[in-house]
């Protein structure tokens, strides 16, 4: 039989140390965990991005539901363990749920320290430690009041960066004279304090809460010296202890944390301990480094070898601020046997500090710019001496022995176990030898087979540069391709920080983007001004600079310089009418080509520019609107005759289709979007290879998306079936919607179905009514703004300027 | 060395910023270009790759995009920048208060 691992706690330390288990003997034990929080094991350290909104918290899930089921692991969610009976050799929770053990690894982390002042108690005082924690933040933010957050350390300045990003006014009190001291020293202190208050959060340093008022909920901070500073929501993030009390009960040896020997095994040999409860060589952790050794090796222990045990070292220190970077390391106490180097760039608001002892890297404060930090980090765990290098030192690797100031240089020059990724203890020839041994080319393998940037992600750029290193051209960055050459961002992460910043200018998310050119380029430019477009339809206003030029002047340039116009033929249905004021316009204006296009409707080829307004002007008395025949928008809708007219038709599919292209034209969207309505499943409409079709049959309407008919050639998916036109419109609409919310720019909805999951839009809008009607609703919303007919708005003179020369220079002007 | 002769061809703010408008000659066409600081160029407005009109592109820095084929163009110097090669001519500019004027005799030198 196998035998039965218990665990206590579901958090990152655990997760890593089955992960371990599961490689080296996966079917040596029966797993069974429990875990307070009613949830599976997430990133914890990301809990700052996704209260900030830079992330979702789907996004920082490490192990899915479905890895439980793929381990046969029994997951007791939201069970609190309050007895372990060491006799029996059971535990029990909160639930009353009893499970026998004959290994237990209790990891119950740490509890977040709350200041024992009068009030403390008070509702809309919390700590800051898992995702309710942020969920109650969240509720918070959307008064947009006042927060005040007490403790200016590594997590109180993540709360207040991320709950301003939310919209509310926030002050942070910090008892010391300056922030984070224990992982900085003064000056960085105050360069951190300056940098902090740039982004509108107030600090106070030097602050004591005597008491937190408020009757019935929290009102205020009220300080030693009698100030009192309002506030709605209250964090006090002023420090964690680990959570000792059950080990305690049980009579588990325990000082600080629960006492481990190097092999994580408590004073029970049947229990082990690790994480944030541990208690090892006297020292307790608050960083995720050294607990996935500890994952390591108790991993080790569990499978029955009895490798080296845990060993102390340091862990750097970064703060995960979008736009703040700092990173400290070590010791960095003055001291009469101690030398520091010091970098001071005001302008640049950069500040270095290296601690020297006995002409070894002991300490390194990095603010402003860290690239280097992995380097220092290096030299200070080798005991490297730098007597050689001391003049440059500071400078960084790029400035010793000649080497270039190349970044895939220095990546290069590293020696193989220097450390990358700080979080996941992972070395640089791990990860080369993964890459060449595995045939990994993409960093999500890279990620999923050594971890590396898998946590905090701030060395991804260092796993990004080993990977151009160790494959050369092979290796293809599309993971996070750049929108272009201006920002490192990808799409994604672009559309997620608009959204989160609030950013509603092009300059705006230059500025806090921190765009590489002054004013982007022509791939970047359109693509922003769609995305403002499309979050901010109220607010934004259009910036028509930042529009090819098709979409500037709304008709097609030809290669000759002239344009082509395409009106609106509602459905593919005209009249004689219509007709009519076609063949007139064509006439009056000399358009050489009239054409039929395979869109169902006609276009007017080799119109000078000049003429534009004046053909739209004629075009608009016979009721004619743009046809957005240029437009990353609705295009067209094409439909067949269906019951109208045809003998097979089941449904009115030209009605539908005419319905459709009213409500949604006007609409701006990632790429062009062309739909269909067939009336049956003849499909004489083609409705099966574009982005949205509709297949009419007897009992309703099949909805199809994701087709392709262009550079690529791809039959449409199956969405569902609806009984009516009206719900077939709502689907319709709710899809391009989330369409519109989540493509990259130039990107079809066929690719950004693949990209999210054909089934993940299936049950977005099939499956989840309240969502499919909110997405109806914000299209709705966004209409209100875009279904404007551009043509009578010009003719109406809007953008005159760019129909005419702004001079003629005649023949004798210019001769004279 | 010739004096250039300078001829009015309206106010820069007929120019959007990060934008362009053309002026027609007997020659052929001229764009003419105001970035988003404010700086004036004037260039033909006819792309060397395949005659596109560059006044119709994105401005952006000191350069333009062709809208025909993308091909980027610096307003400073006239030549195609990255992979491609080409250049168009330029054509000197002046601005006196809110008046802009340009050199001619440069575009007539073309014809010449
Ligand atoms: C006029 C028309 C051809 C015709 O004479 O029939 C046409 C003309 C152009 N197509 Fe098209 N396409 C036309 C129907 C189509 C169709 C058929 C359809 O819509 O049912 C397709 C395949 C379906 C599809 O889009 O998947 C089609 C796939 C493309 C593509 C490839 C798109 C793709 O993502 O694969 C491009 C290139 C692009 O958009 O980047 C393109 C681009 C163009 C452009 C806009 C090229 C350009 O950038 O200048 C042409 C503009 C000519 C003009 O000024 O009118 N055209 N084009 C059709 C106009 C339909 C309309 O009424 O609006
Ligand atoms: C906002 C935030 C930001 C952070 N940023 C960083 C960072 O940038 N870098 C870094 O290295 N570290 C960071 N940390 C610290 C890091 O997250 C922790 O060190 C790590 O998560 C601890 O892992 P653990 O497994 O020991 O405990 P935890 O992840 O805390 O898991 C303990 C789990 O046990 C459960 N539990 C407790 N008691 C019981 C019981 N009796 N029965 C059942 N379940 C129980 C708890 O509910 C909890 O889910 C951050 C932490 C926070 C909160
Ligand atoms: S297929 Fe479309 S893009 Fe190609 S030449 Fe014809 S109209 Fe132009
Ligand atoms: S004509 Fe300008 S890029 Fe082709």
């Amino acid at each position: 039989m196998k035998e039965k691992l218990v665990i206590i706690g579901n958090g990152m330390a655990p997760g890593r140390m089955l992960e371990h288990l599961f490689e080296t003997d996966p079917d040596r034990y029966d797993v069974v965990i429990f875990n307070a929080e009613p949830r599976v094991n997430y990133d914890r350290i990301m809990l700052s991005p996704v209260l900030s909104g830079e992330k979702a918290y789907e996004e920082i899930i490490i192990h899915g539901d479905g890895w439980y089921i793929d381990h046969g692991i029994t997951l007791y969610k939201g069970h609190k363990v309050v007895a372990i009976d060491r006799e029996a050799r059971t535990v029990t929770s909160d639930h009353g749920a009893v499970e026998p053990y004959d290994r237990l690894v209790v990891a119950t982390g740490s509890v977040p320290f709350i200041i024992p002042v009068p009030g403390a108690e008070l509702p809309g005082v919390i700590s800051y430690r898992d995702l309710d924690d942020v969920q109650a933040m969240l509720l918070a933010a959307q008064s947009r009041e006042k927060a005040v957050v007490i403790g200016g350390g590594l997590l109180g300045l993540e709360a207040a960066a991320g709950l301003k990003a939310r919209g509310m006014e926030v002050t942070v009190l910090h008892v010391m004279p300056t922030l984070m001291e224990r992982q900085l020293d003064p000056a960085a202190g105050y360069l951190l304090q300056k940098a902090v208050e740039a982004r509108g959060i107030d600090v106070v340093t030097k602050a004591n809460t005597r008491r937190i008022v408020g009757t019935g909920r929290v009102e205020g901070v009220e300080l030693d010296d009698g100030r009192v500073i309002p506030a709605t929501l209250v964090v006090m993030a002023v420090g964690i202890r680990p959570n000792v009390a059950l080990a305690r009960e049980a009579g588990l040896e325990v000082n600080r944390g629960i006492v481990t020997d190097p092999w994580m095994r408590t004073s029970d040999p049947a229990i082990m301990a690790l994480g944030e409860c541990a208690e090892v060589g006297g020292n307790v952790y608050g960083l995720v480094a050294p607990l996935y050794q500890m994952a390591r090796v108790a991993a080790a222990a569990l499978a029955g070898e009895e490798g080296t045990g845990f060993a102390h070292s340091e862990t750097p220190t970064k703060l995960k601020v979008t736009g703040i970077d700092l990173y400290s390391l070590g010791d960095f106490a003055d001291g009469d046997d101690r030398e520091e180097i010091v970098l001071r760039d005001a302008a640049a608001g950069v500040y270095k500090r290296l601690v020297l002892k006995g002409n070894r890297v002991i300490g390194v404060v990095l603010f402003g710019e860290t690239a280097d930090g992995a380097w220092f980090s290096d030299l200070q765990k080798r005991g490297t001496d730098v007597s050689e290098m001391r003049d440059s030192l500071i400078f960084g690797q790029a400035y010793q022995g000649g080497a270039s100031a190349d970044p895939l240089a220095a990546v290069a020059a590293l020696p193989d176990d220097a450390e990358i990724c700080g979080c996941n203890g992972v070395c640089k020839s791990r990860i080369v030898t993964a890459i060449t041994g595995k045939g990994l080319t993409s960093l999500d393998d890279v990620r999923a087979h050594t971890k590396a940037s898998a946590s905090c992600g701030s060395c991804t750029g260092l796993v990004e540069q080993l990977m151009s290193l160790t494959l050369g051209d092979g290796y293809n960055p599309a993971a996070v391709q750049p929108v272009c050459g201006c920002t490192t961002l990808g799409h994604a992460d672009v559309r997620r920080l608009i959204r989160a910043k609030k950013l509603k200018t092009i300059p705006a998310v230059m500025q806090e983007l921190e765009w590489k050119t002054s004013c982007g380029c022509a791939k970047c430019r359109p693509a922003l001004n769609y995305y403002l477009v499309c979050d901010w339809p109220q607010d934004y206003a259009d910036d028509y600079q930042s529009r090819f030029i098709n979409e500037r002047v709304h008709a097609n340039i030809q290669k000759d310089g002239t344009y082509s116009v395409v009106p609106r033929m509602w459905g593919g249905v005209t009249s004689a009418a219509e007709l009519r004021a076609i063949a007139d316009v064509v006439d009056m204006f000399a358009i050489p080509t009239v054409k039929v296009t395979g869109g169902q409707r006609i276009d007017m080829l080799g119109v000078r520019k000049e003429d534009l307004p004046a053909v739209w002007a004629e075009l608009g008395k016979a009721g004619f609107v743009s046809g957005h025949a240029y437009a990353k928008g609705l295009r067209t809708v094409k439909t067949c005759v269906g019951s109208d007219w045809c003998r097979f038709g089941t449904q009115d599919s030209t009605g539908l289709g005419i319905r459709i292209e009213k409500f949604m034209w006007g609409s701006w969207t990632p790429a062009k979007v062309k739909m269909a309505v067939s009336g049956c499943p003849r499909n004489c409409a083609e409705a099966t290879c574009k982005d949205v079709g509709v297949i009419c049959v007897d009992s309703g309407f099949e909805i199809h998306f994701a087709g392709a008919a262009g550079l690529d050639i791809k039959g449409t998916e199956k969405l569902g079936m609806v009984k009516t036109e009206d719900e077939a419109l709502e689907h319709i609409v709710a899809l391009v919607q989330m369409y519109r919310e989540q493509g990259h720019y130039l990107e079809r909805i066929y690719k950004w179905a693949k990209r999210i999951g054909l089934d993940e839009v299936r049950r977005q809008i099939m499956d989840d009514a309240d969502r499919r009607r909110a997405y109806f609703d914000r299209f709705v919303f966004s209409q209100k703004f875009a279904q404007v007919d551009p043509w009578s708005e010009r003719v109406s003179g809007k953008d005159k300027h760019e129909f005419k020369p702004m001079a003629n220079i005649g023949f004798a002007e210019a001769a004279e | 060395m010739t004096t250039l002769k300078w001829t009015p061809v309206g106010s820069i703010h007929d120019i959007p910023l990060r934008g362009a408008r053309c002026v027609a000659t007997p020659h052929g066409k001229i764009g003419v270009f105001r970035t988003a600081d404010g700086k004036v160029f004037a260039i033909e407005d006819h792309c060397p790759h395949r005659g596109g009109p560059l006044s119709q592109g994105i401005v952006h820095g000191a350069s333009v995009t062709c809208p025909l084929h993308n091909w980027v163009i610096s307003l400073e110097t006239g030549e195609a920048l990255g992979a491609d090669e080409g250049r168009v001519r330029t054509i000197p500019v002046k601005i006196e208060g809110e008046a802009l004027f340009i050199a001619l005799d440069a575009a007539i030198g073309k014809a010449a």
